[in-house]
């Protein structure tokens, strides 16, 4: 830990990767929360996948790697199978389903065929095109981290600027229409950002994994609030922290690629956030399971007793505890949480009834 | 055509009908997206059974590549069983986080391993003749080619067995399960078929392209036919017909393979999807346009049954009226003369005797709304389509 500390005050390279790892982490997760909460996770894969042939294209049309317009060709490519996707849902009888499947493994092989084929152009400057499929952190430059940056600040302003327009059409888009909004408009708008999120996350965690950085953040934090606000802040909070741990993992490690290392760490993430979320979360759950089941049993003991005594004329008169003996569902634990609770009065060996145990008994069944 | 070409062709064909079948299912249970789940999460099964046996076509690879594909679909189901995210979500971070795995235990055994990720996602099927079975140094063929053959052989089977079973389990779950079938049975069935297809054709098409295999013949098929029977035998024609078109494209290109038969498969499916009668873009779009101007016509109608003031009727204001483009309110016009639902007189407009009868019929259709009369409605719109 203190060598990769000492490494990341000293080494330039491991700064700048960080750096980006880390606005690109904030960025897909801030972006991410939309994507999961207007149940397009999936468009990311499809769109990432989609994103292969713009590149391809831009290489064979300029010829040189030149990184942003190979980013403009996979935004554009990206954009068109956005446009596509829509038009098959919305036209045909096929699901979003099939036509995520459809545009991402044609648009894929698309790439694939262009990609092969450059690959055979007697071009030395090809190689490098696969590092799209994969990712590679340690390709980022200090130029790609602003690039980055400036996007990561502009989509904070629009999300910030369109706050209210993007909250009404996520939670009741019929509702935002009928008040007047532009609800095409807004959709639109956020699934450039979405796109253009993902083109960004390309280069550093690849075409594959692209859909978990997105996801994971957004997923995890959804399970901590109910509020977007906070949502939308603590996905960028998990996205940069995973992009900053990963580095660092992958880092102090030999042979470990980053975004691989990245997508597990936001996916830990993920696995905490369900098992120990208060409320939401499957061990507070289980808790809740546990003690209602308790509960339920402490009731079933009392209205044991409520039946052995609601005949008598002191319905507080003491009974020995042996009489409890044919029932399976008392243990000294439940008769004293059972005194705790104030419904009955143990003495020695006998137990009896108080007045409020009686009541309670009483109206077990009615009482709702 | 060499005999390793005519090998080629052949694996290529039975990988394209082995995919069609599960992937006509799928598409219809609308878990098109599993097949990209489980396609991208055998990868560590991969790896660990390469790790035991250095053998990419061994049994116990396929074994161990098609458990973790049946377990990607466990995961993604107990996920969406927990209610904490929704379904697509589920799919989104299961099989990322299994390829992470798969892609990390790769890196971290380079040196004793001979296995490429690119080789897993992308596959590779000019190489499969290479890989050729010897039993007693009889040549019997290319060891892929038995292994997606026996895989096929296996699913067509199960498809003939259980038609019924799948027919119902995928129309009507609740249906089944009433009738005593177990759909989930039935569920975890078509994914371990779809899991072993996946395992059997990854390293002749890559593990990506198996997608456009599975779903893309079936979505394409599914714009044309709604009969299942007609379906299958279609996605698999079409498939086998892509694959070979495919090949010979991207042997002239010298480009990849599987790359090359997915973008034909794309085409066929923008084809489709263009020109498929009643189903397809066009068609869809003039639908559109007819019922639009049907609707309009409509509207006119009754607002002439609504009025009776000449000033209402008259030829010249009726754009103010209704505010219609001086478009629309010709076609309206011109398709309500051509079904003799309107007379004019002196540029004023009232209803024929067949106008009044079909505008009562529609009121008390719009009244009571009830679905029974909808049939009749229809015809009687359709009746202006000639």
């Amino acid at each position: 830990m203190k060598e990769y500390i000492d490494l990341l005050v000293s080494d330039y390279t491991l700064q700048i990767i960080t750096l980006g790892t880390a606005v690109l982490g904030a960025l897909c997760g801030m972006l991410g929360s939309f994507a999961v909460l207007r149940k397009q996770s999936l468009l990311g894969d499809a769109i990432s996948h989609a994103s292969l042939p713009g590149i391809a294209i831009v290489f064979l049309v300029l010829g040189v790697k030149n990184n942003n317009g190979l980013l403009l060709g996979a935004l554009c490519s990206g954009l068109v199978s956005a446009v596509f996707i829509k038009g098959i849902i919305s036209k045909t009888h096929l699901k979003s389903d099939t036509a995520l499947g459809i545009v991402l493994s044609t648009f894929f092989g698309f790439g694939m065929l262009l990609l092969t084929y450059i690959q055979k152009l007697p071009n030395a400057n090809q190689s490098g095109l696969e590092k799209y499929l994969f990712g590679q952190a340690a390709t980022l430059l200090a130029s790609d981290v602003w690039l980055m940056s400036a996007i990561a600040g502009v989509s904070l302003l629009v999300v910030l600027l369109f706050w209210k327009e993007f909250k009404m059409v996520l939670f009741d888009a019929d509702y935002t229409k009928t008040l007047g909004f532009h609800v095409k408009f807004i959709d639109t708008l956020i699934t450039s950002f979405i796109v253009i999120a993902i083109v960004m996350g390309l280069q550093t965690v690849g075409v594959v994994l692209m859909s978990a950085m997105l996801l994971a953040p957004a997923a995890a934090a959804r399970q901590w609030t109910n509020s977007l606000a906070k949502m939308v802040f603590l996905a960028g909070m998990f996205g940069a922290v995973s992009g900053v741990l990963g580095t660092a993992v992958s880092a102090s490690a030999n042979n470990l690629s980053t975004g691989p290392v990245i997508v597990l760490i936001a996916t830990l993430f993920v696995v905490v956030s369900f098992v120990f979320s208060p409320i939401r979360g499957l061990l507070f759950k289980q808790i809740k399971l546990w003690k209602n089941r308790n509960d339920l049993k402490l009731m079933k003991t009392l209205l044991f007793m409520y039946n052995l005594v609601k005949d008598h004329e002191n319905v507080s008169h003491p009974h020995k505890i042996q009489l409890l003996n044919n029932f399976q569902g008392y243990t000294k634990k439940s008769l004293k949480r059972l005194q705790a609770e104030d419904l009955i009065l143990l003495n020695k060996s006998d137990w009896s009834l108080t007045k409020k145990g009686f009541h309670t008994a009483k109206n077990l069944y009615t009482h709702q | 055509m060499t005999s390793a070409q005519l090998e080629i062709q052949m694996i290529l064909s039975l990988v394209a009908v082995a995919c069609a079948i599960p992937g006509v299912f799928l598409v219809l249970r609308k878990m098109a997206l599993i097949s990209d789940a489980i396609s991208h999460s055998i990868l560590p099964g991969i790896v660990l059974g390469f790790f035991i046996t250095q053998d990419l076509a061994s049994p116990l690879l396929i074994l161990m590549a098609t458990l973790t594909g049946v377990l990607t679909v466990v995961l993604v189901e107990y996920i969406q069983k927990t209610g904490l995210v929704k379904e697509d979500t589920a799919i989104g971070l299961v099989f990322p986080s299994l390829f992470s795995l798969g892609v990390i235990l790769i890196a971290r055994n380079a040196g004793d391993v001979h296995l490429d990720v690119d080789a897993v996602l992308l596959g590779e099927v000019a190489f499969a003749p290479f890989d050729r079975w010897t039993y007693q140094g009889i040549d019997l063929g290319p060891k892929s080619l038995w292994m997606i053959g026996s895989i096929l052989l296996v699913s067509i089977s199960l498809l003939f067995l259980f038609f019924k079973e799948l027919k119902i389990a995928t129309f009507d779950a609740g249906l089944a399960a009433s009738l005593g079938f177990t759909p989930v049975g039935i569920h975890y069935g078509l994914m371990t078929v779809s899991s072993v297809t996946t395992v059997g054709a990854f390293d002749a098409i890559g593990a990506i392209l198996v997608v456009a295999f599975m779903i893309v013949p079936a979505a394409c098929v599914y714009l044309l036919t709604n009969n299942l029977k007609k379906m299958l035998i279609y996605a698999a024609l079409l498939s086998v017909l892509a694959s070979i078109t495919g090949y010979w494209i991207a042997h002239f290109l010298d480009a990849s393979i599987a790359g090359t038969i997915a973008t034909v498969l794309g085409l066929v499916f923008f084809i489709i999807y263009l020109f498929a009668p009643n189903k397809g873009y066009i068609s869809q779009w003039y639908k559109t346009k007819q019922q639009k101007v049907e609707v309009a016509m409509l509207v006119f109608m009754l607002h002439l049954a609504n009025h009776d003031e000449e000033k209402e009727r008259n030829k010249n204001h009726l754009q103010e009226h209704i505010n219609w483009s001086p478009r629309l309110a010709k076609k309206v016009l011109k398709l309500a003369f051509q079904n003799n639902m309107i007379v004019e007189q002196h540029h004023i407009i009232s209803l024929t005797k067949k106008g009044v009868d079909f505008t009562n019929k529609a009121l008390s259709y719009i009244s009571d709304n009830k679905n029974s009369e909808l049939e009749g409605m229809k015809q009687n719109f359709f009746l202006f389509r000639g």
